[in-house]
This record gives structure tokens, C-alpha cells and sequence, in this order.
């Protein structure tokens, strides 16, 4: 398996292959998008989410939002209190809800 | 190493699979699915120590997107492919994933007697309430006048309770949950792997394609909120009055006993006859020894 370059928070790291084989498709997308991660609560792959509306209908403090075509986003990020509903009720396992 | 968000639930998956998996939009079956890993996880089980038995059905595709051992057999027939494994293997956790009309219909008798036997096993049964994969059909737990596909006027029949069922069949471990208590469910499934004996979880899910819709449910989203707006906990049902009860999803351990378990049971009778077998065959020399 080829060493593919992975970039971090910290910046560009070149993972061992034995490293990324233990890590998923997702881990690694969420490695990918590292800028935004760090400002966003909620981690979405977008490639498995269905826009089902489930994260947005049960979301306590009302801080994710969806655009007309039905695709969740966080709208304001700075409500987020890390309850981790969206990660737990997402049927398609494209949520991930950031630990404080 | 960067640190990476822990999201337990990917490092079960199945990697060669296709993802997003073949569940309608909005399907409980993946919660579920998400609070079964949960309690795996919980329980720090090893991958090759956790096996999962299905029938067919929506519900029953579940085992195909996990890393642990898996069988997908015929329909209402995953009890007894899944007593065999657990006869011949007694130290894996054998967890059987089916849903209401493969259980309680097709597979019905096969899950009285696993009950009887009270062989160590977790039957999870997800209700959605309908046959959801072949179209909706209505299935023993369809309500009463509920619509369905064979039912285009509402259903006449009474409903199986699957809980009642199971107690009255002996299993030594029955509970009710459903898919939108993620972290409640995760831990009664950690309390009926670890239990010995048989263990049944009903697990109430929703079907908004095949049963909402006619119904006139709503969503995914709608029928979910349903979930949390009617079902009580077992303390909330005990203060209120019976009739205020009706409807409403009462959800808990229901019933938890310590019974003799099947494979033990087998395993000492091994054992009793093997040393029947030694004075006998020593016999005819305690013969020759007392002439």
C-alpha cells in the first residue's frame, strides 16, 4: 500500500502505511478538512449522508441548519454544547460530533 | 500523529463495502446499528470473539457492515444456525439480529424454542411494525387498524407483544428499548450480552416508507419524535393509570432471572455420561479382581 500524505491540524503529515490502514475512509477525510474541523463542531461526510433531517429536527439548541436542498450544515457554530445527538441519532454514520 | 475524533462506530465498519448502506433515507435500522457497536465497544469484546447471526430482511442486513464474524441465513431461520454456532463454539457471544415477522411469524417457533432452552444468546428484534423490505405487508405487531399493503382497511388482527412472548417462553432476559434512547438501548444490550441465558431485546423502530406513509406518520424525523413522545419508562408506567397507558411504549427490563444454561447443562451431561463410561469399562477387572 503506497504512504499517503495526510494533513493535520499541525499541518501536512506522511502517515505509515501501517498507520492508515487502521485508519477509515472518514478518519482520514476528517484529517483531510483539518482548517474547518477546528472551527466546526460537527464534522460532516457529506459522501454518506442521505439529508434526512434527523441531526437538524433533534438538535437541542437548535445550532445546525439546512439548506433548500435538504443538506445539513452547522449554522451557528458557537451554540454547540458537545451533547453528541447528531453523532448518535445519524443513521448513516456521517456525523461526528467533536469532544470538547 | 495528529489526534482524530473518536468516532468508535467506523473502526467496525467493514471497509470493502459500499457505503452509504442500501437503508431507505432516515431508516432506525442504522441507530440501531450504531448503538449495538456502542455496547460492543463498552464491553471491549475482541472482533473475533462476536458473532452475528441474521435472518433476511430490512433489519437483518445489519451484520453485512460490520468487521466481526457474520452469517446471513434464511428467512426466520437465524436461531437455529445461530444455536448451532453457539453449541459448537460456547465461548462466542452470539447476538441474532431479526426483525418482527422473521422472529415472531416466519421464525416463530424457532424463537419459542430458543426461549424454552434458555441457551446463552442475544436475540435483538427490531419492530418496525410492518414487513418493510417486501413492501409492507402487515406482519403479527402491525396495530390494530393500522393500513398496510394486505390490510388497504386497517388491520383486525390483535398484536403480539413480543416481551410477554418471550417471558412466557422462559427466556431469562427480556427488555424493551427503542431507537431513539441510543444510550439507554446500548446499555441494555451490554446487560443482555453479559447476561447468561437467553436474552430478547425488542427494539421498536420506525418504517416511514412502507408504514408511515400510509399511515400518514410523517418523516423520518416525525416518526422518531414519536418514538420519544409515547414511549414511558417501566417507572413512569408503574404512577400512571391504565387508562392513560394505552399507547404508550413502555420501555425497561422487564424480566431478569438466573436459570441453568443450555450449553452448561449439555456439557455436564458429557461429562456424567464419560464418567459412566469409566467404572464400566473398569468393571469386568474389579470382576476378575474380587473372584
Amino acid at each position: 500500500m503506497s504512504v499517503k500524505p495526510v494533513k493535520s491540524r499541525e499541518g501536512i503529515i506522511i502517515l505509515d502505511s501501517e498507520e492508515t490502514e487502521n485508519l477509515s475512509d472518514v478518519e482520514i477525510a476528517v484529517e483531510k478538512v483539518s482548517g474547518d474541523y477546528k472551527k466546526s463542531p460537527v464534522f460532516y461526510y457529506y459522501e454518506w449522508c442521505k439529508k434526512c433531517g434527523i441531526c437538524v429536527a433533534f438538535c437541542p439548541t437548535k445550532c445546525l441548519g439546512r439548506k433548500p436542498d435538504g443538506t445539513p450544515f452547522v449554522a451557528f457554530p458557537e451554540k454547540c454544547v458537545h451533547c453528541e445527538t447528531c453523532d448518535r441519532l445519524c443513521p448513516d454514520f456521517a456525523v461526528t460530533g467533536a469532544k470538547r | 500523529m495528529a489526534t482524530i475524533p473518536q468516532k468508535i462506530i467506523h473502526r467496525y465498519l467493514r471497509r470493502n463495502k459500499k457505503f452509504p448502506h442500501v437503508w431507505c433515507m432516515g431508516c432506525t435500522n442504522g441507530i440501531v446499528l450504531g448503538s449495538l457497536i456502542r455496547a460492543i465497544a463498552e464491553l471491549e469484546l475482541q472482533k473475533d470473539n462476536v458473532t452475528l447471526v441474521s435472518g433476511i430482511g430490512c433489519s437483518s442486513r445489519m451484520p453485512v457492515y460490520v468487521d466481526f464474524n457474520t452469517c446471513h441465513t434464511l428467512h426466520g431461520r437465524p436461531i437455529p444456525f445461530a444455536t448451532g454456532i453457539k453449541l459448537f463454539k460456547p465461548e462466542q457471544n452470539v447476538i441474532v439480529i431479526t426483525g418482527d415477522g422473521d422472529a415472531t411469524a416466519i421464525g416463530g417457533n424457532h424463537f419459542i424454542h430458543a426461549c424454552r432452552r434458555n441457551i446463552d444468546m442475544t436475540i435483538l428484534v427490531m419492530n418496525n411494525n410492518i414487513y418493510g423490505m417486501t413492501g409492507g405487508q402487515s406482519s403479527p405487531t402491525t396495530p390494530l387498524n393500522g393500513i398496510s399493503v394486505t390490510t388497504p382497511h386497517g388491520s383486525i388482527d390483535p398484536v403480539f407483544d413480543i416481551c410477554k412472548l418471550a417471558i412466557g417462553a422462559g427466556a431469562t432476559f427480556v427488555a424493551r428499548a427503542t431507537a431513539f434512547h441510543t444510550i439507554e438501548t446500548s446499555k441494555i444490550i451490554r446487560d443482555a450480552v453479559i447476561h447468561k441465558g437467553t436474552s430478547v431485546v425488542e427494539i421498536m423502530s420506525t418504517c416511514h416508507v412502507s408504514y408511515g406513509k400510509l399511515n400518514k406518520k410523517g418523516g423520518p424525523a416525525e416518526m422518531l419524535r414519536f418514538l420519544k413522545d409515547n414511549s414511558i419508562t417501566i417507572a413512569e408506567a408503574e404512577k400512571l393509570e391504565p387508562e392513560k397507558k394505552e399507547g404508550k411504549i413502555i420501555r425497561g427490563i422487564f424480566h431478569k432471572v438466573e436459570q441453568p444454561e443450555y450449553c452448561e447443562r449439555y456439557q455436564a451431561l458429557c461429562d456424567s455420561l464419560q464418567k459412566d463410561e469409566k467404572p464400566e469399562a473398569a468393571s469386568p477387572k474389579k470382576e476378575e479382581a474380587k473372584k
